[in-house]
């Protein structure tokens, strides 16, 4: 009797599971034919990014474009997302449109995965700066995708905890490692700032801002140079200042950095533009206490800075309707209506030179400091970047594993960038690069 | 304490044959109970802290914002985690209920039939427990590329079907809970594979299948890997993958650990409930298929 009931209602939910799954593959397979007989009628792309409320500013664009409708998919963003994207283009059936963050995009480039969209994009060259353009040419003639956001970094500050230490905002690397030393010394529990083995990102933007070099295309072949005398340099100074013991080792984004940052036992973070986003939601605390200032400098009176993070519009190689896809491209990261909802709705910093206009009032956060985005354009103006080689999650897999070890005190800091550049040459070698030497 | 001691004595005298070890298996099996709800309580209690008190708060201090939570999670997107939700039930209900068919189905076939290939076929499969699903994923990626289901509902529940571990579970139970003499009465009796399948076998087998319907759930419940890989719309994500897009949302956004614990939080319920109402099939028919041997 049991059994017999229960089997009915088994056989009941294993029809509507079957017409759920059935009714949902058919969705599938009907789109990309659709697509693909798409000389008359409306042309439908997919597109893959983690902006927030990315659906939203293509419901703008759809509006008034009938004939190409793209549909957004909202992905867990970053390295996820490549190595998603990676699989999808091998496997044939990638996304149209594609969020690619600049270091990931070479890898694309090597993968045949996305598209040359030179034809494309002659005019709106002279939108971007020289900087953020060379991150999506790689330094060839080529152009792989256009540039959407970007993060020059800057330095993060406790405005109300330097007062009451009594100390000034350093204008050199010296006068930090000096500051750190004396508030250190004020308090054993606080910190000026930490050294996180976790973020290669944020380690390869101070690495820029010294003048690295880790990459260069020479004719056909890489050259890599990550353990070049900049990256060492700043490798032993972080490292000298870990082993002192007047920097913290302890990574970005965890429970206890959120709680250092809140609870003011954390006095600085070197950090990109986005910033704002993080410490709102992580250090709700300390709203109005913050304030920005340009990076230290490696010798007074100098004006530089790197790039942490920041992404580009790509489109991929195997995409059926690559011109409508770059026209897409094109007014997302361009048109002064779209950079301007990129500015709103998805709280994006975007990398067009117009996009300033945009950005109006400081955000909430920082609301202490009516100047925000005036200080950040001053300090974008300055940022500088440097060539992405293929295999940036090989470098940045190292970087976490060799400075987890310096950190610890284990090895030291320039051992861990020795590490970072054989991994990644031995890597180029096994996938079959040409190295100059 | 005279008293009790006096007491426990006696019970030791009396139940010494049954508890050799005294205490230690009870505090064991606590000490295993605190380490699995732990981690469950602490979801619990993070998930009614506001975003002002998630990271500033003592860990265990209960906080205000529960339901400012769950209403922001419900507004999040437009209410796509229900989406989410209701697609995981029908991964994971529609696969569990496949996979238990097919896997007591086989097992019964296994364990009662002799055929050539009988024990090749179950050395197959029980080489399939050793290969870890996470190492299949990217082959089975391409492999439905390639036939064009990739993105759609099947490529996620046809995967998960096939699970070589339960039907090892439903042959040995089959092999233990279905006496050879009831199967050769009904067959005296004159009634065909079929009928014996459905009305000897599979009432049997019941409290067996409840138990790999529960694990298959459970499984796919949690799968993150495949549906990860096999999804590119965000409309047809399973909770797993959903609430991963939020965690790695980029930093150009605020990240929004409120909504993740409290969607952890919401998404534990439907397995709790599960489990809770699927439990007694577990206990009953014990004497159901009792014969004299």
């Amino acid at each position: 009797m049991r059994s017999g009931r229960l089997a009915v209602a088994g056989a009941a939910a294993l029809a509507l599971a079957l017409s759920a799954g059935c009714s949902g593959g058919s969705r599938e397979t009907a789109a990309p034919t659709a697509a693909q007989t798409s000389a008359a009628g409306p042309v439908t792309l997919s597109y893959w990014s983690w902006v927030p409320n990315m659906d939203k500013i293509v419901a703008v664009w759809n509006k008034a474009h009938p004939d190409i409708q793209v549909s957004v998919s909202k992905q867990a963003g970053g390295d996820d997302a490549a190595a998603k994207f990676l699989t999808a283009a091998k496997a044939g059936n990638p996304p149209d449109l594609i969020q690619a963050e600049y270091q990931m995009l070479p890898s694309f480039v090597a993968a045949d995965a996305v598209a040359d969209l030179t034809a494309g994009t002659t005019q709106i060259k002279g939108e971007f700066g020289e900087g953020i353009w060379g991150l999506v040419t790689l330094g060839t003639d080529a152009v792989y995708a256009i540039p959407q956001d970007s993060g020059p970094m800057m330095l993060y500050y406790r405005k109300d905890l330097f007062d009451k230490y009594g100390v000034q905002v350093p204008q050199t690397w010296d006068e930090y490692a000096e500051a750190a030393r004396k508030v250190h010394k004020a308090d054993p529990k606080v910190y000026l700032g930490t050294f996180s083995s976790k973020d290669p990102g944020s380690f390869a933007g101070l690495a820029q801002q010294a003048g690295a070099q880790w990459w260069s295309i020479q004719g056909e072949s890489w050259k890599v140079a990550i353990d070049d005398d900049a990256t060492k340099k700043v490798a032993d100074y972080w490292g000298g200042l870990v082993k002192e013991g007047v920097i913290d080792g302890q990574p970005y984004f965890t429970p206890e950095w959120n709680k250092a940052l809140n609870d003011g036992t954390l006095l600085t973070w070197p950090s990109a533009v986005w910033g704002p986003g993080v410490l709102s939601s992580n250090a709700p605390k300390g709203k109005g206490k913050w304030a920005i200032a340009p990076l230290p400098q490696w010798s007074a009176g100098e004006k530089a800075t790197g790039f942490w993070g920041g992404s580009s519009t790509a489109v991929a190689q195997k995409s059926p309707n690559q011109a409508a896809a770059t026209q897409f491209a094109t007014w997302l990261n361009t048109d002064p209506e779209a950079l301007s909802l990129l500015v709103t709705e998805g709280a994006v910093y975007p990398a067009a030179t117009k996009g300033g206009a945009a950005l109006t009032s400081a955000p909430d956060y920082f609301s202490n400091q009516p100047d925000f985005w005036q200080q950040t354009a001053d300090i974008s103006a300055t940022a500088r970047g440097f060539t992405f080689g293929p295999d940036v999650n090989v470098t940045y897999n190292a970087f976490k594993d060799a400075f987890d070890k310096a950190v610890q005190g284990t090895s030291s800091f320039s051992d861990a960038v020795k590490v970072m550049q054989e991994t990644t040459v031995a890597d180029m070698q096994k996938s079959g690069f040409q190295l100059a030497q | 304490m005279a008293v009790t001691t006096g007491t426990v004595a006696r019970q030791r005298t009396l139940r010494r044959p049954l508890r050799p070890y005294g205490v230690a298996p009870t505090a064991i099996l606590l000490l295993g109970a605190v380490y699995c709800l732990l981690p469950v309580s602490w979801v619990l209690i993070a998930a009614t802290k506001s975003k002002a008190e998630l990271f500033s708060t003592a860990t265990f201090a209960p906080g205000t914002g529960l339901a400012a939570n769950i209403a922001d999670l419900a507004a999040y997107r437009g209410g796509v985690f229900w989406l989410w939700m209701l697609n995981t039930l029908i991964y994971a209900g529609g696969g569990a209920l496949l996979s238990t068919a097919v896997s007591a189905v086989s097992g019964y076939t296994l364990a009662k039939y002799r055929f050539r290939g009988r024990n090749a076929i179950f050395n197959v499969l029980i080489g399939g427990i050793l290969v870890p699903s996470v190492v299949l994923a990217i082959p089975q990626y391409v492999l439905f590329s390639s036939i064009g289901l990739a993105g759609s509902y099947w490529s996620v529940l046809l995967p998960q079907i096939l699970h070589p571990y339960s039907i090892y579970l439903a042959r040995v139970y089959a092999g233990a809970a279905i006496p050879d003499s009831l199967l050769e009465a009904g067959r005296i009796d004159g009634a065909g594979h079929w009928l014996l399948l459905r009305r000897v076998a599979l009432p049997l087998m019941l409290p067996g299948m409840v138990t790999i319907f529960l694990f298959q759930f459970v499984a796919i419940w949690n799968n993150f890997l495949l549906p990860f890989i096999m999804l590119g719309d965000d409309h047809t994500f399973p909770l797993t993958v959903g609430l991963y897009t939020l965690l790695a949302a980029g930093s150009n956004q605020p990240a929004l650990y409120n909504l993740i614990i409290t969607g952890a939080l919401v998404s534990l319920i439907p397995l709790i409930a599960l489990f809770l109402t699927m439990q007694r099939y577990w206990r009953t028919d014990l004497s159901s298929g009792a014969v004299k041997s």
